[in-house]
């Protein structure tokens, strides 16, 4: 899928803008804290209906304003997705397909993208948690309805744990607390799908890392992902059941209750997977160098690319890489260029346009200067080498030029 | 923003009530206040009495305005059967449906200890009180279908297991008039688990 068109009103330091877009490589430039970046969140805000930067969204409502609204049109195959958003400063935001009113939870997964940017070098660094949520964002991307899943896992098991604390404080013996089976049940029945989904996703991405991983690399160096879980069997003979993983979780529950009501707190279940990420037979975060760190994180969002491009009846995830090149020597460039390049639509953030390698396909340009979209020429060259226009790429309608695009001035 | 005096008591106590905002409490004190058309006598007075006059039914823990409601002292409701719900208003949902003519048990809310609701807190003891009347033989448990509902179900069934009765819960699944393909997930699933017989 690509996107046609983006436009944005009273988003972070735009007032408006709408730039049209071509399939192929996209490239926005512009010197730092124009609004390069604000764009791309705008589009990916679209997606999955949050901000890769701040967790709330009243930052990105501009500064006076009560609301900002992001619309976009997105192509795949023949049909058009017209998505818009209502962001508002108070209250509930408002989303729509096609002039709809939708539910979020209806939309995400519609418009699927894999953001790439220089955070996810906390893939590899930080606590398990983040990994969790990657493998838990691609599988909500694949299967929305797990957002629900997911969900009521969180409210079970911060049931459990509110009555775990109250039972400490209170001297309440293990003996007397009945009620807690009854959370139980539940806490196991959604943790039995999530985990199983994890374990099949994270089973899915080791093809894909393992070669994401050479090809940026440009090692032979052998990454893998291995989910850790006191709920998946060690004897992985066969796939784990449902079934199986809820009974287990059971029992676990059953048995850690003496150290969970000494704790206050859950000590089993989905919420204490951790994904690890092996480089030739060491965890990364222990072990990684800079270098090897970054190239593992590129390759994880490769890796889920490629998961969401098999998966995805809707053709290939939109790519958006937020000044990633930039952290890049020149060799790594060059191989993660090559890597991206097959897909359908890339967008590109970069201050300096010296700092992009050579895509061998037609790129558009997007120029940004303070909060404006001030030249969106399609097909222009790539690197600053004065390469040539190619012909338009594959996909792109030749009876509809792209127009330049439509600059509001304040 | 304060107002001076009786108009800002009048806003602060109506901000007090469940589902009344600040914006919404100050637009129904104006309207109390300067509406020409709106008389706020009777509301007063039924304020003024409801507390006294109001109680929880000795039975079944339902509304009513005497010892017990009038569903537990009409004969000609079924006996024989309960349904348990969370709260009052669950029971007149029910009966709008005028699908059920057994009697109910109002739990008084569900299960969920971030709320510091237990068990305890429940009205489950005057319930098991019910069941040594041999007549009953039924129990439908109509907890709501979210996760607090669903834990005290499961604890009710769990506590009526050693009775001779049968226990059932509530079908949870599509919505009619629905569309299939915009159930969420959890949604049709439940519905899957809930599928019936048709017969043949």
């Amino acid at each position: 899928m690509h996107i046609r068109f983006l436009e944005v009103r009273d988003f972070r330091n735009y007032v408006h803008a709408r730039v049209e877009l071509t399939p192929g490589v996209v490239v926005l430039t512009g010197p730092n804290g124009q609004g390069k970046t604000n764009l791309l969140e705008a589009a990916r805000y679209l997606s999955v209906y949050s901000s890769h930067r701040v967790s709330g969204d009243r930052p990105l409502v501009r500064a006076g304003c009560e609301r900002a609204l992001i619309r976009a049109e997105v192509l795949h195959g023949d049909r058009h997705l017209r998505l818009d958003c209502v962001i508002a400063r108070e209250g509930a935001n408002r989303v729509r397909l096609g002039g709809t009113p939708r539910r979020v939870g209806e939309l995400i997964g519609a418009f699927a993208t894999v953001l790439f940017a220089p955070e996810d070098l906390s893939l590899i660094h930080d606590g398990p948690a983040v990994r969790r949520n990657f493998l838990d964002g691609i599988l909500i991307e694949r299967r929305p309805g797990l957002a629900e899943v997911i969900r009521g896992y969180d409210r079970v098991l911060r049931q459990r744990n509110s009555l775990l604390r109250s039972a400490r404080a209170n001297h309440i013996p293990q003996s007397q607390l009945q009620s807690i089976a009854s959370w139980d049940t539940q806490l196991a029945e959604f943790g039995a799908e999530l985990e199983q989904e994890r374990w099949l996703l994270t089973r899915a991405l080791v093809v894909p890392l393992a070669e994401a991983y050479r090809g940026i690399s440009g090692t032979d160096d052998q990454a893998i992902p291995r989910l850790r879980s006191v709920l998946i069997p060690d004897d992985l003979s066969e796939h784990p059941t449902i079934e199986t993983i809820r009974e287990r979780f059971l029992r676990a529950l059953e048995e850690g209750l003496e150290t969970d009501l000494q704790r206050g707190t859950t000590g089993v279940g989905p919420h204490r997977d951790e994904l690890d990420l092996l480089l030739s037979g060491l965890v990364a975060r222990e072990y990684a160098s800079h270098g090897e760190s970054w190239s593992l994180a590129l390759a994880l969002r490769l890796a889920a690319a490629t998961v969401l491009r098999e998966s995805s009846p809707a053709g290939d995830p939109v790519l958006m890489l937020d000044d990633v090149f930039a952290e890049l020597d020149a060799a790594r460039r060059e191989r993660l260029a090559a890597l991206i390049s097959s897909y359908e639509q890339v967008l590109i953030t970069a201050a300096i346009p010296e700092d992009l390698p050579e895509f061998h396909r037609p790129v558009q340009q997007v120029h940004i200067l303070a909060g404006q979209v001030v030249d969106a020429a399609a097909g222009a060259p790539a690197a600053a080498d004065g390469a040539a226009a190619g012909e338009p790429p594959e996909g792109s309608d030749p009876h509809h030029p792209v127009p330049p695009a439509d600059v509001e001035a304040r | 923003m304060a107002y001076d005096g009786l108009i800002q008591q009048l806003i602060d106590e109506l901000g007090r009530l469940p589902g009344i905002g600040p914006k919404s409490a100050q637009r129904i004190a104006f309207h109390i206040v300067q509406d020409p058309h709106y008389d706020p006598k009777p509301l007063g007075d039924i304020l003024d009495r409801i507390r006294d006059v109001v109680r929880f039914c000795t039975i079944c823990g339902n509304v009513t305005e005497q010892e017990t409601c009038a569903i537990c002292r009409d004969p000609r409701r079924d006996h024989r059967t309960i349904c348990v719900v969370e709260e009052p208003k669950d029971v007149a949902a029910i009966e709008r449906t005028r699908e059920y003519r057994g009697l109910y048990h109002v739990l008084g809310g569900a299960l969920s200890p971030i709320n510091g609701i237990g068990p305890e807190q429940l009205h489950i003891p005057a319930l098991l009180k019910r069941l040594s009347d041999p007549n009953v033989t039924e129990i439908i448990i109509a907890t709501d279908p979210n996760v607090e509902g669903e834990a005290t179900a499961t604890y009710l069934s769990r506590q009526l297991s050693v009775y001779d009765l049968t226990v059932t819960r509530l079908a949870s699944g599509l919505p009619v008039g629905g569309d299939l393909e915009y159930a969420d997930e959890v949604t049709l699933g439940r519905a899957f688990q809930g599928r019936r017989n048709l017969g043949t």
